[in-house]
């Protein structure tokens, strides 16, 4: 850590060489290696590459609530779209959101450097990435179309010729799409934690970075650890599928036909996959916790509560969230001794993820609640993620998992956590921030009609989803048919439910045209519209140019959540002004 | 002020809806209603957790609301709090996996008197294999499976040849009677699902999973695919019938064994 002293920080007088400068319109805007440049190109690809997801999730609902209404439907493409509607939901808009994005824009800005430590291998990530996006999406027009695995792509079947894409090009562009995305995504997170490790302004000690960064910094650890997992998996999936080689296929007598497989192990794969996919969880909730814990204390005008028990939270997630993949895997047919150890650990990390939302809650306590949009959605994130927090604990406790694991439960309770949730906190967001991305204010009776179709529609779509999943209505089927256990209400819901996905998929143009309709006409921003603290605020030009800082970098004397201080002269003080005692904190006593 | 009238009408809403919901799980057909017992306990806590998070945030929002002159308290961390909410929290943690566990534990631990059953999946059938006389399943193998040998066992095995195979038809249990359910696919994933008996499966190529229940109502009940298997995966259906001792006995009687089969082979194995 380093120590300051106690008065008198020189500036940090830093030339402002070290930077490669664009030369022409090219460098500047397209081949850019300004991580602000970066960040926005990974969000309007991941957005871009988002509403196919959209789209793919009407049509999946069309069928479900009107089987046979839209006639190209057949089971063949429905597979194919939960299957490509999962995996650019998960992989390819919240990842590469959250970190690419939001990552790349607030890093540098919100740790008081000038830009990535590699900005070269920075863009590299950005490019490589929006690869990985062209040959995913190249699958919708590959013979056979798509992959139709579903999201976790288990084998055998999603190497077999019963599902769609298994012995066409489908499968084999998902799994190349994943290796390269995943090569892209190691670039970027490398840079990520190095600028947060070396790139960080004098006085911005780790324990006074803003909990955005611990959120963004530990997620890019996590997903550096995790990725490889599945990019073995892919690479032997692959191998399986090309080669012949056996990783994960066993013996297997195909429609009445003995392949040319032995001796592998399906299960293997879900070990792989899920070694990856439950930290994924996370990669997508902790850049989330970190950036609405932000928010609301920024707009309730209030530190955030228990900031060091916060940031302990997150780490302590972060390290938990790999030592409890198998709760995936109930069901599985894994050894069932497992399920102890696993529904233990899962449990445990209901605790340190309780006490971010007494945090959060408790930060509104006392507070001077502006409710803003930012404000809002941070609001509507604690309502969902409790909701599909809690419902966690449900299929976390192993037993209870038995009859809900593979229902609609399961779906209902994803959305609600790793989708809803972390997406509220993305527009949450994005209102913060689009006024110093652009300089402008987003347009707020816009984003009035944008947050409640948004936060009331998902509510209605996924919390009745539940009760379906209660009553044994599997997941993943095309048609439910006739079958005895589900009464036709059942049916009337699932109606209702499509209808909310509709309107609330209507609400995003609204947001969209807002994005594009603020870009010209929103209100003139300034360079701290919210009176925030942190250092992204305190650029000396708003949008910030390239270098962030002008001739001087910044120099941290205090915490990043310096509201309401008794007897400050206004009810924020940003992280660079210099006590008026001259003496630095930590956090203050 | 319209976001706190809101957020009570989430919390109450959600609890109407639970309470008045009629999509509520099918009655129990099999011994774990401690199954049942547990998710409601789950629910009991959960809910009074959300209730009071989303009620307490309402409350800030109506009384914390920005007017001229409010200053919000400046108060970085209080210790106390923060240990007592967390150690809360781990009570209620424990009360939620205690159950949990404890009926884990019997989950897995199968009766040494209960009857085996095998069930086959591939896509997309369900077919059964019970022992013979001699109380015993004979050994099969994805690697023998042919077609006049549809379950793959081994024909020098003697302990198979009395094993009664049943083609794509219906399985009957006797009600009461523990049953050691032993899950095998020759292709891809599928899992056995019966919503009715709350337990549910895994199958995996090249392994043998298991689960274990006693019937506890006779009747009819359906037989869902639970796990991904391709194209076929909504319709791969089939039918479980919980007898009475004595028509589960008249059942069996009409079945066909492993030997009965291969003689006839040639012709399509019988229907039911």
């Amino acid at each position: 850590m380093v120590e300051i002293p106690s008065d008198g920080i020189p500036s940090a007088e830093v030339e402002d060489v070290e930077l490669y400068h664009p030369h022409s319109w090219w460098t500047k805007y397209v081949f850019s290696q300004d991580a602000k440049i970066i960040a926005v190109q990974y969000s309007l690809t991941a957005i871009s590459i988002g509403l196919v997801a959209l789209v793919l999730s009407w049509l999946m609902r069309i069928q479900l609530a009107f089987p046979g209404a839209l006639s190209f439907i057949d089971a063949d493409h429905y597979y194919q779209f939960i299957t490509m509607h999962g995996m650019i939901m998960v992989i390819y808009l919240l990842t590469a959101l959250f970190l690419g994005g939001f990552g790349n824009y607030l890093i540098p800005l919100m740790v008081g450097a000038r830009d990535m430590v590699f900005p070269y291998a920075n863009m590299l990530s950005y490019w490589i990435y929006l690869l990985a996006v062209l040959i995913l999406a190249a699958g919708f027009f590959a013979p056979g179309g798509p992959t139709g695995a579903g999201w976790t792509l288990y084998p055998p079947q999603s190497v077999l010729s019963g599902t769609p894409g298994g012995k066409d090009w489908g499968i084999l562009l998902m799994l190349i799409s994943l290796i390269v995305f995943i090569i892209g995504f190691t670039m970027g997170g490398l840079n990520y934690v190095v600028t947060v490790l070396q790139g960080r302004a004098r006085g911005m000690t780790l324990m006074r970075m803003p909990l955005t960064v611990w959120g963004i910094f530990t997620a890019t650890v996590m997903a550096l650890l995790a990725f490889p997992a599945l990019f073995v998996a892919c690479v032997m999936m692959l191998f399986d599928r090309v080669l012949g080689t056996s990783f994960f296929m066993p013996a297997i007598v195909e429609m009445g036909t003995q392949l040319q497989h032995g001796g592998g192990s399906p299960i293997l794969f879900q070990h792989l996959f899920w070694f990856f996919g439950h930290p994924e969880v996370y990669i997508v909730a902790l850049p989330a916790f970190g950036i609405v814990s932000d928010l609301i204390s920024t707009h309730a005008r209030k530190n955030i509560f228990g900031y060091r028990m916060m940031v302990w939270a997150i780490v302590i997630i972060g390290g938990l969230s790999f030592v409890v993949w198998a709760h995936h895997m109930y069901v599985s047919g894994m050894h069932p001794a497992f399920g102890f150890f696993f529904a233990t650990t899962t449990l445990i990390i209901a605790i340190p993820t309780a006490i971010k939302v007494y945090n959060w809650v408790l930060t509104l306590w006392r507070g001077d609640i502006h409710l803003t949009l930012p404000m809002l959605f941070a609001l509507a994130f604690i309502v969902t993620f409790v909701n599909g927090g809690l419902t966690g604990l449900f299929l976390g406790n192993v037993v209870v998992d038995v009859p809900l694991s593979d229902t609609m439960f399961v779906v209902a309770h994803f959305h609600m956590v790793m989708g809803v949730a972390p997406i509220l906190v993305i527009f949450g967001a994005i209102y913060h921030w689009y006024p110093k991305v652009t300089g402008r204010m987003l347009n707020d009776m816009l984003g009035q009609i944008h947050f409640w179709v948004t936060f009331l529609g998902t509510y209605a779509i996924f919390f009745p989803m539940h009760y379906l999943g209660l009553l044994g209505v599997p997941r993943r089927y095309f048609e439910m048919g006739e079958t005895a256990f589900v009464p036709p209400s059942a049916h009337t819901l699932n109606i209702f439910i499509t209808v909310m996905a509709l309107v609330v998929g209507a609400g995003q143009m609204v947001f969209l045209f807002n994005l594009v309709w603020s870009l010209f006409r929103g209100k003139e921003a300034g360079g701290n519209p919210w009176r925030a603290t942190t250092l992204e605020w305190q650029t000396p030009q708003t949008p910030p140019a390239h270098g962030n800082w002008g001739k001087d970098l910044p120099v941290v004397y205090r915490w990043a959540y310096d509201y309401s201080v008794p007897g400050a002269a206004e009810d924020f003080i940003p992280q660079n002004v210099p006590a008026s005692d001259g003496v630095t904190r930590e956090v203050p006593a | 002020m319209a976001v706190v009238l809101i957020l009570v009408l989430i919390v109450v809403g959600s609890v109407l809806f639970h309470v008045l919901s009629p999509w509520w799980w099918t009655p129990i057909a099999s011994n774990w209603t401690y199954i049942d017992s547990t998710l409601v306990i789950t629910f009991w806590i959960t809910g009074i957790v959300f209730v009071a998070v989303v009620s307490f945030m309402a409350y800030c929002v109506f009384r914390f609301r920005h007017r001229p002159g409010n200053q919000a308290h400046y108060e970085p961390e209080n210790r106390r709090l923060e240990l007592l909410l967390a150690g809360g929290t781990a009570v209620g943690v424990a009360a939620m996996l205690a159950p949990g566990l404890i009926v884990w534990n019997q989950f897995i631990t199968v009766p040494a008197d209960a009857a085996s059953v095998e069930v086959v999946s591939q896509q997309w059938l369900w077919s059964f294999r019970l022992p013979g006389a001699d109380g015993k399943l004979g050994r099969a193998e994805t690697r023998d499976v042919t077609a006049e040998n549809p379950l793959g066992l081994d024909k020098n095995d003697a302990s198979g040849l009395d094993d009664i195979i049943i083609e794509g038809g219906e399985l009957h249990l006797p009600i009461g009677k523990p049953v050691h359910i032993l899950l095998r696919s020759v292709d891809v994933l599928h899992d056995f699902y019966v919503p009715e008996f709350r337990a549910k499966m895994d199958m995996i190529p090249g392994m043998i999973t298991y689960f274990w229940f006693t019937p506890t109502r006779t009747g009819t009940f359906e037989i869902l695919c639970a796990e991904l298997c391709g194209v076929g995966h909504p319709q791969m259906r089939g039918t479980v019938v919980v007898d009475e001792d004595a028509d589960y006995q008249t059942w069996l009687g009409q079945q066909q064994t492993f030997t009965q089969l291969t003689a006839s082979s040639g012709e399509p194995p019988p229907a039911n």
